[in-house]
């Protein structure tokens, strides 16, 4: 008795449900849903929503408290223009390095091979690590490496009696060549998939109605996989545009990154003369940031096409 | 014609040999460049721990450092490191919780009753991605000295507020993986239909269904929070990493044993997560031949 009794309780409320198509009921289950969301959207709002106005409010407030646009003029100095300029080419760079090597050795990872190899495993289970090592201890990493007393350098200076640049580590090259290192392993893990969807079959059809390998890459494999890899690449800018961490280890005095003027402003910060400078300059990298993402999500759009 | 018909079919099967052995080359070669490249500093870090740089004499004083939890012998102040790491480990327990205190009723139940409030909290969990966390550490900076004023103190446990917001993408993600992998509508459906209320449904059959994708979100999120610098440093609270940039000025060979053993830490919780992975892919596959047999 019972089951039936209980069993009959949801149909009976969906049958309700069917009928009753008034507002009054769809108000009610927006209620409900906002009821359960609560949490979610509130905590976010909080701790998400808030310092972002604070960064935004704040770029645009003056001395007195009043809307200003004085604190944008800073964006105009030589010493910001040069940082933003540097933040640029480092991320281009090591993007382009990155998109390019990583999407070779996803390419690598994929022809001839079984599809759940062990190669394959252990290679994307580094690289979701490698992807992720960021920060100080990537710093501390380079600086073993091929720092003043690093094992590359000494090793070099012994067999070859080559003396490597102490100061290479803290160069534009030096910088290039640290963020390529988490670079590429996030470029296996986003563009693998990618790969993974080319079908052996296409080559085949290729090859069957007489086209070379090139008549391959050139028609069917680069216009379908172009998309995904202008997607990753952007991705792949913001990330390195938004790194910081491993730049400090580097840099102790020079503000030579945007992120690194965001710090030292924020150092400054009582100082009237830098009064919303901080703020102007996580304005501008939101910005930057915010546009080289929507541009990927435009292009990943395009390339869905394909799927 | 005879000529003809003899070469045409016997070309693509030559074509393809040639190919197959050049892709092999090609193969190897990129993917040990890519490996040499990689590999190269991780070696380094372990060698440069065991060898003195300037001295030039072997030994393992700094894991010695590290395991017996005594720099003396190296002259380094080792206490600020295991504070650091002891703030971490609990950030990233803190975190977890309540990352999946806020992420997974709230999709679970979005998943069930209204797309557009899902996509909505997509876009949301997704912008972390957007604001990067130098620019999300000069907003939070006024909030963390009204905060530690008004409210609570400036213990660095507090920092998991705006932990939590950094590993929202990457946990939401995940546990969306989740979600979609298993029929949600069928499951709770079917148990509300014998008669299970709603808090059972979760329990019972929604949360057991999803604790592989939970322990991935976990996962994905400890390893960020182990690795989190920017605002911890920003901000004036001292975490694991933040520990470590300041032992690294003193003592370099101790904090790179340190990173090495971080990296090696969150390595194991990727191949964990991997092999997860491919249990509950057996046993899928294994309940869906039992069905059909």
């Amino acid at each position: 008795m019972s089951i039936t009794h209980t069993a009959s309780r949801p149909s009976a409320h969906r049958s309700e449900g069917l009928k009753a198509h008034s507002t009054s009921s769809t108000l009610r289950k927006g209620i409900a849903d906002a009821a359960i969301s609560i949490p979610f959207f509130a905590y976010t709002a909080c701790f998400l929503l808030v310092p972002t106005l604070i960064v935004i409010v704040g770029a645009f407030t003056s001395r007195t408290g009043g809307f200003t646009l004085n604190n944008l003029a800073k964006l105009g100095e030589a010493n910001t223009l040069h940082s933003l300029m540097t933040s640029i080419t480092v991320s281009a760079a090591s993007a382009l390095i990155g998109a390019v090597v990583g999407a070779c050795a996803s390419y690598a990872l994929v022809i001839g091979a079984k599809p759940n190899g062990m190669l394959r495993r252990v290679m994307l289970a580094v690289s979701s690590v490698l992807a992720q090592f960021g920060g100080i201890m990537l710093a501390f990493a380079f600086i073993a490496t091929i720092g003043i007393n690093g094992v590359l350098t000494l090793a070099l200076q012994q067999l070859f009696s080559f003396t490597v640049n102490p100061n290479w580590l803290s160069s534009i090259g030096g910088l290039i060549t640290i963020y390529s290192y988490f670079q590429i392993p996030l470029m296996i893990v986003i563009f693998l998939p990618a790969v993974d969807s080319m079908r052996p079959q296409w080559r085949e059809a290729v090859e069957s109605l007489g086209g070379t390998t090139w008549h391959y890459w050139s028609r069917v494999a680069v216009p379908i996989l172009l998309p995904r890899f202008i997607s990753a690449f952007l991705l792949l800018f913001a990330n390195a545009f938004s790194a910081y961490a491993t730049a400090a280890a580097l840099f102790a005095q020079r503000a030579i990154l945007l992120p690194l003027m965001v710090q030292s402003a924020m150092r400054n910060e009582m100082d009237p003369n830098q009064q919303g400078f901080a703020q102007v300059l996580a304005f501008t990298m939101i910005l930057v940031v915010a546009l080289v993402m929507w541009l990927s999500h435009a292009v990943e759009k395009r390339a869905g096409r394909w799927q | 014609m005879a000529v003809m018909q003899d070469v045409k079919p016997e070309q693509p099967v030559q074509l393809r040999a040639i190919r197959i052995r050049r892709q092999r080359i090609v193969k190897t070669l990129v993917l040990g460049a890519v490996a040499i490249f990689l590999a190269t500093p991780l070696l380094a870090m372990l060698l440069f721990t065991v060898r003195q740089p300037l001295s030039g004499v072997w030994g393992i004083e700094p894991w010695k450092a590290i395991f017996t939890g005594d720099g003396s012998s190296l002259g380094a102040d080792m206490s600020a490191l295991w504070k650091g790491l002891g703030v971490s480990l609990a950030l990233s327990a803190v975190t977890v919780v309540l990352m999946l205190l806020l992420l997974v009723p709230t999709m679970v139940m979005a998943h069930i009753r209204n797309k557009r409030l899902e996509r909505a909290i997509e876009w949301v969990s997704t912008l972390p991605l957007t604001i990067p966390a130098i620019v999300l550490v000069v907003g939070l900076g006024p909030m963390y000295r009204w905060m530690s004023i008004n409210l609570l103190s400036t213990n660095p446990i507090w920092l998991c507020f705006a932990y939590v917001i950094l590993v929202l993408p990457f946990a939401f993600r995940a546990l969306a993986v989740g979600l979609r992998s298993i029929d949600v509508n069928t499951l709770s459906e079917a148990a509300r239909s014998l008669g299970a209320s709603w808090p059972k449904v979760f329990f019972k059959v929604l949360i057991p269904n999803l604790w592989q994708s939970m322990l991935s979100a976990s996962f994905i999120s400890v390893a960020v929070v182990l690795g989190e610098y920017t605002v911890a440093s920003l901000l004036g609270r001292t975490n694991l990493q933040v520990a470590l940039f300041q032992l690294g000025q003193s003592n370099a060979q101790i904090s790179t044993a340190m990173s090495l053993l971080a990296l090696v830490f969150a390595t194991v919780l990727v191949v964990a997560l991997d092999v997860i992975a491919e249990h509950m892919r057996r046993r899928q596959e294994k309940g869906q031949n039992d069905v059909i047999g």
